[in-house]
Formats: C-alpha cells, structure tokens, sequence
C-alpha cells in the first residue's frame, strides 16, 4: 500500500485532533483530541519506519535494521499514558473546586 | 627681592581661599585684617620690586612648564618689568585703600556675606595681578578671564537683586563676547610664531606679514573693548553699577577696565606695525570719548555719571594708544586709577550718608555736612577736569598732545571731550554739593561725615590725585623732568611723536585747559542755584536715554536672538523634538494597552495562536528559498 495513504489518513487525524482542541470546551474532549493528535503522528511514525526497514533489509540483513520509528512509538505511548493520568488528575481536581470541566473557568488566575 | 615675586599674586589667592572656606566661622574683625592684610603685603613687596626693577632692570621668573606639546611650549613665568610693576602697584596700592574702605562701608552686610564680598575683593586682586604679571598671553589671558568672572561675583554681590542679577550677566557676556576675539588672537600668534612668551613674541614680529600683523592686533583689540568697555561693548559698564559703590572703584574705574590698555601698551611693538589697527584704536577711542561724556551730562545716578565718565576716559586711553602714545595712556591708566577711585569713593561716601540714595536730584548742599568727601570730591573733579596741576591735566595733555600731532581734527574732538568731561563733572559736582538740600527731612537728620575708614582712604586718594601727575611733567615746561617715560623706557620701545615747536605746545595746553575752564564756569553756574529736576526732553531726553544705544542692541541682536531661540523653543522643540519623544511613548503605551488584549486568559485562543504560528512557520519553512530570494532583490 503506497505510503501517501498513511500520511493523508495521519494528517486527517491530526487536523480533527486539533479542531477539537480548538473549538472544543470540555476538557476531557479536548484531552481526547490531543491524544488523536499523538496517535496520528504515532501512525506515521509506525509507517515510514515500515518503509524504512523494507528498504533497509535490502542494503543489511540484520532483522530489526531501520525500526527505531516503532519502538520510538512505545515510548510516546508510554509518556502519553504518564500525562494522560497526570492531566485526568488535574480534571478532577479541576470538577472539584469548579464542578465544571469547562477550559474557560481555568482563567480564574488572570487579574 | 625677586624670589618673592611669586607672593604677589600668591597672596591674594590665599586671602580669598581662608575668607572664602571659613566665611561661617571668622569675625568680621578677621576677615577685614585678613583681606586687607594680604593686599597690604603684597603693596609692600610691589614697592620692593618696583626699586629692584628701577635699579636692575626686569626679573622673569619661570616657574613650571604651563603647556608642553610637540610645538608648542608655554611656561608659567612671572615678568615684572616697568610696565607690570607699574600696574602692580596701582592694583596693590589703590586696592588696599579700597579694601580699607570696605571695611567700613560694608559693615552692615551680615559676616558670612561681609567675608564673601572680601573672598571676591581678593579673588580679583588675584586675577588682576595674574594678568599684568604673567610672561606670556596664556598667563595673561587666564588673568583676563579671572577679572571678568569677580566682576561678574561682585556686581551680582546682592544677588537677590533679579536687575543686579541681569546686569552681572550682561558684563559677563559682553566680556566674553571680546574674550572671543582675545583668544583667536592668540591662536593666530600661535598658529604664526609657535611661541606666546612675550620677548619671544615681540623679537620675532619682524617676520609677520602686514595682514597676520593687522589680523592679531584687531582681534586682541576686540578683546580689549569688551574688557575696557569701548564702542561697541562699552554697554555693560554702565550697568556694572549694580555692585556695591568700592567694586566700582576698584574693578570698573581703577583696575579692571585698564586690563585692555595694559595688554595694549605691553603688545605696543606688534602695534605699532599695523597703521591700520592703530586708525582704528583711534577712532573707537575718541568717538568712546564723545560719546560716553555726552551721555554722562544728562545722567541723575551719582554712580552713572562717573560710570559714563569712567568710559570717557578709557576712551582717552585709546586714543592715546592709537596715536601711538603709550606712555601717555599708561600714565592716564595711572592718574585715573587715582582720581576715579577716589570719586567713587567719594560717591559711595555720599551714598552712606544719604541712606543708599544714588539721586543727585535729591541731594544738594552737602558741602556743609560732608566736609572731608565734598574737598576730596572737589580735588577728584578737578584733577579729572585737568585743570593743572592736578595729575589728570599731565595725563590728558600728553594724549592730546600726540593726537595733534598725528591729526588735529583728533586733538579738537579730545579738546571737545574734555569739555564735556569738566562740564558733567561739575555739573554732578554743583548738584550733589552746592545750593540747598533737596532730600527729606529724615535724611538731612542723618547725614553725618563717614567715618575715618572711608574718609582715609579718600584723603590718600586725593593727595594722589593732586600730586600723581608731577612724574610725567612735559619735557616743554621742565625738560628731562618726565621720570614716567624715563622708567618706561625699556617696555615701549616704539613711541613715536613728532616733535613740535615748544609755543605750539604751550598753546595746545592753554586753549584745553582754558575750555575745560570755562566749561566747569558755565556748570557752576547753571547748576549751582537751579538744578535740572525735571526729566530732560529733546536732545537732553535722548542723552538721557543714552542714545538708546541698549534699545538699539535690544532691537538688532538681543529680540531676534531671543525670537530665534523662542523659536526653537516652541516650535522644534516642543512640537518636534518632544513630539517625537512623547509621540513614541504615547504609541508604546497605546499599543501596549491593543496588545495587552492578546493576553485573554482563554486556553482555546491561546492554542489558537500557537497553531497559527505553527502554519506560518511551516509555510516559511517551504518557501524558505523563494521568501530568501525575495528579500534579497529588495535589499
């Protein structure tokens, strides 16, 4: 399957990941759409590392030649798990003090 | 002797630096034994250098190298010679007398002023000394400037005053516009002989061309009618009365004012070699005379008087430069330094007694309750009249004597002068002294004799000016008996007058002394029984505006300059210069206040902006090559 397809269904998401950051309030959807926004680019590093490794068996026989962009992807998943935790965390914390989950109520710093 | 040259000048300094730090903690007994004390000094060892330098011939003591540069090499050296030990003691010696009667006529100053008025007095005998006893035109340039600031501290003394305020300024700045032309004379000198020591100066003047010759000499005159109040700078002298009446004496009658006839007597071998420069010096000098003597007639300030008086006769000191009569000049510096102190003295004499009433009009008949002032006053009179034998009469006929003798439309205008000078003289003189009292009741109760502090120092003054002239008796009336040329002899090499037939002579002085007599008749008796009180209309009225030649300079240099910087005032700086400033805070702080709304505190615009940025950075980064490319054609 040619590597354009990937890249236009990775930038499909990203672009909905980041309206939904944009236009969206809640911030559960908004934490929601950023992690669409990692997983669109988690997607594209798992394709063009396929890529990578065909073409780089051809040149070297080693097995796992050319998957770094794969294994690079566990690690995202991890960090995302990690902040994932850390920013349902805050939300609760946030429905607590403001029985809201609304971004706009997060301006109460300002002034 | 001459190891002690430097204490002269030194002196002085010291007795303006202890009055001037401790003005809080001396006594006013102090500060008078000190002031007074340290011009005395000096006085005494000016006497001693004046027998050395008679006997011995000039001392130059140099004392440290002033300027040293690749060309340039400038000492601080002292030159008492004839000329500066003559000066010297005129400083010295008519500036303890004035000192003294400071003592007295300054008492009632609180003591902190009292020892500043006697810090300046000293400052100025300091400055003054520097400038005749320097060795070089630097040396006496430094002296020049000095003079010139004291007389600024001392006639702003009252500084209070905002007129007396004006008019120190006014003698500052016509002093520094002269200063000007002083210093590029002395560039100019540089620029040519690499050298200002004056025997240096004055051996190689030989190799000057007519033009540099011409060019320096106009330029140091320049500074000289500023400094010794000549047309067109005299304006401020007048003026200068401001200060107390003993400055006057000293600064703008005795010393000071002489500053620019002394630079001219010691430069006489480099003026001599310009006839051009010496027209003109002859010129300003006796239109100074008529000018100033005419004003003086219709003038009530006892002190304006003998102020316009004071420039009449500095004019007659030109005059004689002009025509090439040093001697006759210097000797003139000398008589006047006399007899002009002492009518000053005797002014301020007058002014005590009438409780600081400086209006001849309401004065009047004070010869029977002044006695001592109105005799020395008399003497003064007459010796400025130069009726002989007082000194003014040798002085002013050996400066007519030469005018005549370059030109006789001069002598008749210096004749016509010394008319006008015996007739405002007795005219002030009839007023304040003779008829009746014209003041109130209150201050005939209090007029009294000054005390002997005053009166001491005028009666010294008035055996001086009576006896001054007998040095430079003519060689007409006793030959060989002029022992003021003889001592001169060695400064002014160059005198040239020609000789005239002795009857000639005897006529000359016949006819001046016959005119200023009738001249001091006719104000004796106009004045003596009907003073003129009311304000002079006419002529009269615009003598006593003094020609406005004030509002003159008002109207053609002061209003535009003040328009011009008005101008600059209002209109580029405040709209141009301030508008750019106050326009570029005004747009920070607008723009500020616009982008200040960014700062929303909402997330979502927030990431709005963060991805808008992200989109034109990458666009930038595709384009990269076209937008270099772009940017490269426009710069």
């Amino acid at each position: 399957m040619p590597i354009q397809y990937y890249i236009y269904l990775s930038l499909a998401l990203f672009c909905i990941g980041i309206a939904g950051v944009l236009t969206r309030r809640n911030a559960i959807i908004i934490f929601m759409s950023v992690e669409l926004m990692l997983n669109a680019v988690n997607l594209l590093l798992v394709a063009f590392s396929k890529m990578h490794h065909a073409v780089a068996t051809a040149v070297d026989k080693v097995n796992n030649v050319g998957t770094d962009g794969q294994i690079f992807v566990f690690f995202v998943m991890v960090v995302a798990a990690a902040e994932v935790s850390v920013g349902l965390a805050i939300i609760v914390m946030m429905y607590r003090n403001a029985h809201s989950v609304d971004v706009n109520f997060l301006n109460r710093l300002k002034n | 002797m001459s190891q002690l040259v430097y204490l002269v000048p030194l002196l002085p300094l010291a007795g303006f630096l202890i009055n001037g730090l401790l003005r809080k903690s001396l006594s006013k007994q102090a500060v008078s034994i000190i002031g007074c004390g340290v011009i005395l000094i000096a006085f005494l060892i000016s006497l001693g250098l004046f027998f050395q330098v008679k006997a011995n011939g000039p001392i130059i003591q140099t004392y440290f190298n002033f300027i040293d540069i690749k060309g340039l090499n400038i000492p601080f050296s002292f030159q008492v010679d004839a000329l500066s030990v003559l000066f010297m003691l005129i400083i010295t010696g008519v500036g303890f007398l004035i000192h003294v009667y400071s003592t007295s006529y300054m008492h009632e100053e609180s003591t902190p002023h009292f020892a500043r008025y006697f810090s300046f007095l000293n400052l100025f005998v300091f400055s003054m000394l520097l400038l005749v006893m320097g060795g070089n035109y630097l040396i006496l340039f430094l002296g020049w400037e000095g003079v010139g600031l004291c007389s600024y501290l001392l006639i702003g003394y009252w500084f209070k005053n905002t007129d007396y305020n004006y008019a120190a300024k006014k003698a500052f700045i016509m002093n520094r516009i002269g200063d000007v032309g002083f210093l590029l004379g002395i560039f100019w000198l540089v620029a040519k002989l690499g050298t200002l020591t004056y025997g240096n100066v004055f051996a190689a003047a030989g190799n000057l061309s007519a033009v540099d010759v011409t060019g320096i000499t106009i330029l140091l005159f320049i500074g000289a009618t500023g400094k010794s109040a000549q047309i067109p700078l005299y304006t401020w002298l007048p003026d200068a009365m401001a200060g107390p009446t003993p400055v006057s004496a000293l600064i703008h009658a005795a010393t000071m004012v002489t500053a620019g006839v002394y630079m001219i007597a010691r430069s006489n071998i480099l003026y001599s070699m310009s006839a051009v420069t010496e027209n003109v010096i002859a010129i300003i000098g006796i239109a100074t005379v008529l000018l100033a003597a005419t004003i003086a007639i219709k003038q009530n300030d006892i002190k304006k008087v003998l102020a316009y008086s004071t420039v009449s006769q500095l004019g007659y000191m030109f005059l004689g430069l002009g025509v090439g009569a040093y001697n006759g000049a210097v000797f003139h510096v000398m008589t006047h330094a006399f007899f002009k102190a002492l009518l000053f003295l005797g002014a301020g004499s007058v002014i005590h007694a009438m409780g600081n009433e400086q209006d001849i009009r309401k004065m009047g008949g004070l010869r029977k309750y002044m006695p001592v002032t109105h005799i020395t006053f008399l003497l003064g009179c007459l010796a400025i009249s130069g009726i002989p034998p007082f000194s003014g009469f040798f002085s002013k006929d050996e400066i007519l004597a030469a005018a005549y003798a370059k030109n006789p439309v001069l002598w008749v205008l210096g004749v016509a002068g010394a008319a006008l000078t015996a007739f405002y003289m007795f005219r002030l003189y009839a007023t304040t002294f003779l008829g009746s009292f014209r003041g109130t009741h209150d201050q005939e109760h209090h007029l009294h004799e000054s005390p002997g502090a005053i009166t001491l120092p005028l009666i010294a003054l008035a055996i001086l000016s009576l006896i001054g002239g007998w040095i430079g008796i003519p060689a007409v009336m006793i030959p060989d008996a002029n022992a003021f040329h003889h001592f001169l002899q060695p400064v002014i090499t160059t005198e040239a007058i020609a000789e005239m037939p002795h009857a000639t002579e005897w006529l000359l002085m016949a006819v001046s002394v016959a005119v200023a007599v009738i001249a001091i008749l006719i104000a004796l008796g106009k004045f003596t029984k009907r003073p003129e009180l009311n304000e002079p209309q006419g002529l009269g009225g615009f003598l006593a505006h003094k020609w406005y030649i004030d509002e003159l300079y008002d109207a053609v240099i002061v209003n535009p300059l003040n328009a011009l910087a008005g101008f600059f005032k209002n209109i580029i700086e405040k709209s141009g210069i301030d508008g750019i400033v106050n326009g570029v805070g005004r747009f920070i702080l607008y723009s500020s206040r616009q982008v200040r709304l960014v700062q929303s505190g909402q997330v979502g615009s927030y990431i709005l902006f963060m991805v808008l940025a992200i989109i034109v950075l990458v666009l930038i980064w595709i384009n990269d090559g076209y937008i270099y490319t772009y940017l490269s054609k426009i710069f």
